[in-house]
């Protein structure tokens, strides 16, 4: 089914037209309300009306997650906080985060495009919802609920956590579409086995995941551990997440990309040329649509490959494969993004220990588990050489963890050597 | 009054304490005595040395995470009643004991005790006010 027959299904020579003229109206108001854009068009010597066609956007510089952050909290607006009604945020201390905001008309967008994700997995009115998407700072649990509500579907905002709960309201509400991570459908599911629950015969039909990498193979244990069809779907925090793309239920090919209101390129993420479609490559996004957050040429980190070949469901708009890897050092973590300086960040602030770390990223029953290895600073045991400061270390290192990661590690205190002799800050023993 | 400990940062596994003892070997460090306290993660071993300042910068060297630990010293006669004798005390005194480790002198006759008070001077004042013996750290290195 599609949502939005006029534009989903806009033959690509009106939709290549549309683009340009959504890029253009999108460039003239970053360069004339947001200060960044003004300096870093004109440093590049580009003037909006330059761009008098699709092609001429490789010649605009590059928006980094760098550049959102050195612009924190609100440096990127395009609008007046009074035109703003909602405001999310990346994890991470003070700078280090990425702050985005909404307009009424970008969470109408942001809404649409979820519905137009809902609609492509066969979702209407008489199903109900069952959202383990985390509901919060974080966008991701909104926007599915709102397209649930505007498609007249019944949500449950379960958001993530509480998995006795879940699987008990899976079976006492008959939800017929489960949405979370992946991994964390795998978590219910085991646990649901675990307490002798038949997960295959709930209600459930299908499945929308994403906020993390996954594979078909573990595509195939979601489909078979709750006999349902597993969906993917994709979007960035600082664009929309999730409301960039979305596979329909023609099969595993690729999710379609709203290009009615992104433009995609594919570039190679050493030298930031751009590729010719269908080449592998870093994608990056320019918004065509958002008005209190616009982002121009934003890369992704995304590695990924695009598809043009027309799609059987009938959409015009271009596929990218699934994401298997990242050109950056950023980690998903129990669907939370995160990177390795937002660590070292939080460690700094904490007296008693080094920098220096060690991250251990593994599973455990299908769930993420995270050890943090930190070394003793030298002066501070010193000083106060006993246990009880030591945990009191630890508890704090979960705690600032927690609280600005949203990820609670378990600590592990190590002497200096271990550390020295580790040449890799992060160990990701995951299989996606 | 006061006796120092040297206190150990050890990590939770395996060799770690051997590291530890083999530095002290090479460097021809005795240990009088010893405990070790531990966590799920780490551990930190206690030793009383016969040279104190020598077993802080080899450790240090050799890369370990080191501090000296005020504790303090109590002979009591090895026999039943011994050291709840002291306890008996402190309990009165409203003294807390963080931590406790003793071993028995090669007489045989008496075992000490080596205490972590939060305020060891007190400590020491009330346990001579109720005729204990505190050995003094200078004698229990050379023990």
């Amino acid at each position: 089914m599609i949502y939005n027959e006029e534009f989903e299904t806009l033959p690509r020579e009106a939709l290549k037209a549309l683009q340009l003229k959504r890029l253009q109206q999108t460039l003239q108001r970053a360069y004339h309300t947001i200060g960044y854009y003004k300096r870093s068009l004109s440093a590049t010597g580009v003037s909006p009306q330059d761009v008098i066609s699709l092609d001429n956007l490789r010649n605009l510089p590059f928006t980094t997650r760098e550049d959102v952050r050195k612009n924190y909290p609100f440096g990127l607006f395009s609008v007046p906080m009074s035109n703003i009604v909602r405001l999310h945020a990346t994890t991470g201390t003070s700078g280090r985060s990425s702050v985005f905001s909404y307009t009424r008309r970008d969470i109408d967008t942001w809404t649409e495009l979820n519905v137009r994700s809902l609609v492509a997995a066969g979702v209407t009115k008489n199903d109900i919802v069952h959202n383990a998407f985390s509901y919060g700072l974080l966008p991701v649990g909104l926007g599915v609920h709102y397209g649930t509500e505007k498609i007249g579907a019944s949500v449950i905002p379960m958001s993530d956590g509480n998995t006795k709960r879940q699987i008990t309201l899976l079976q006492d509400f008959g939800p017929t579409v489960l949405c979370s991570t992946p991994s964390y459908a795998l978590h219910l599911a085991h646990e649901g086995e675990s307490q002798g629950v038949n997960m295959k015969t709930l209600q459930l039909r299908v499945g929308i995941f994403g906020g993390e990498l996954w594979s078909d193979a573990t595509r195939d244990a979601i489909e078979d551990a709750f006999s349902i069809r597993a969906l993917n779907i994709f979007g960035i925090s600082e664009i929309m997440e999730p409301g960039i793309a979305c596979e329909c239920l023609e099969g595993r090919h690729g999710m379609h990309i709203f290009e009615d209101h992104f433009l995609v390129e594919t570039i190679n993420p050493q030298t930031g040329e751009v590729l010719p479609e269908g080449d592998e490559g870093e994608l990056v996004f320019t918004s065509l649509t958002k008005e209190a957050f616009p982002l121009i040429r934003y890369r992704s980190g995304d590695i990924s490959r695009l598809i043009t070949e027309p799609c059987r469901c009938g959409r015009t708009h271009v596929r990218m494969e699934r994401v298997l890897k990242r050109c950056d050092d950023m980690l998903t973590i129990r669907g939370i993004n995160i990177f390795p300086g937002q660590i070292e960040a939080i460690l700094q602030e904490i007296e008693g220990v080094s920098t220096d770390y060690q991250l251990i990223i593994d599973k455990a029953d299908a769930l993420d588990t995270v050890e943090l290895h930190v070394e003793v600073g030298e002066k501070y045991f010193a000083e106060a050489g006993g246990v009880k400061e030591l945990q009191a270390i630890e508890k704090r290192i979960v705690k600032d963890m927690k609280d600005y990661l949203s990820i609670p590690p378990r600590v592990k205190l190590v002497a200096p050597q271990t550390l020295a002799q580790k040449k890799a800050k992060v160990i990701d023993k995951r299989i996606i | 009054m006061i006796v120092e400990q040297i206190s150990v940062f050890l990590e939770n596994k395996p060799g770690s304490l051997e590291h530890a003892t083999r530095v002290l070997k090479e460097n021809n460090i005795n240990i009088r005595t010893l405990s070790i306290a531990e966590t799920v993660d780490f551990g930190i071993l206690r030793l009383i040395v016969n040279d104190v300042d020598k077993t802080n910068n080899v450790l240090k060297e050799a890369g370990f995470r080191v501090s000296k630990t005020t504790v303090v010293a109590v002979e009591v006669p090895d026999q039943p009643g011994g050291l709840h004798s002291i306890m008996e005390v402190l309990n009165k005194e409203n003294i807390n004991v963080e931590y406790l480790y003793a071993f028995v002198e090669k007489s045989g006759q008496n075992a000490v005790i080596i205490f972590r008070f939060d305020n060891p001077e007190k400590a020491i004042e009330i346990l001579l006010a109720h005729k204990f013996t505190v050995v003094p750290g200078k004698q229990l290195y050379e023990l």
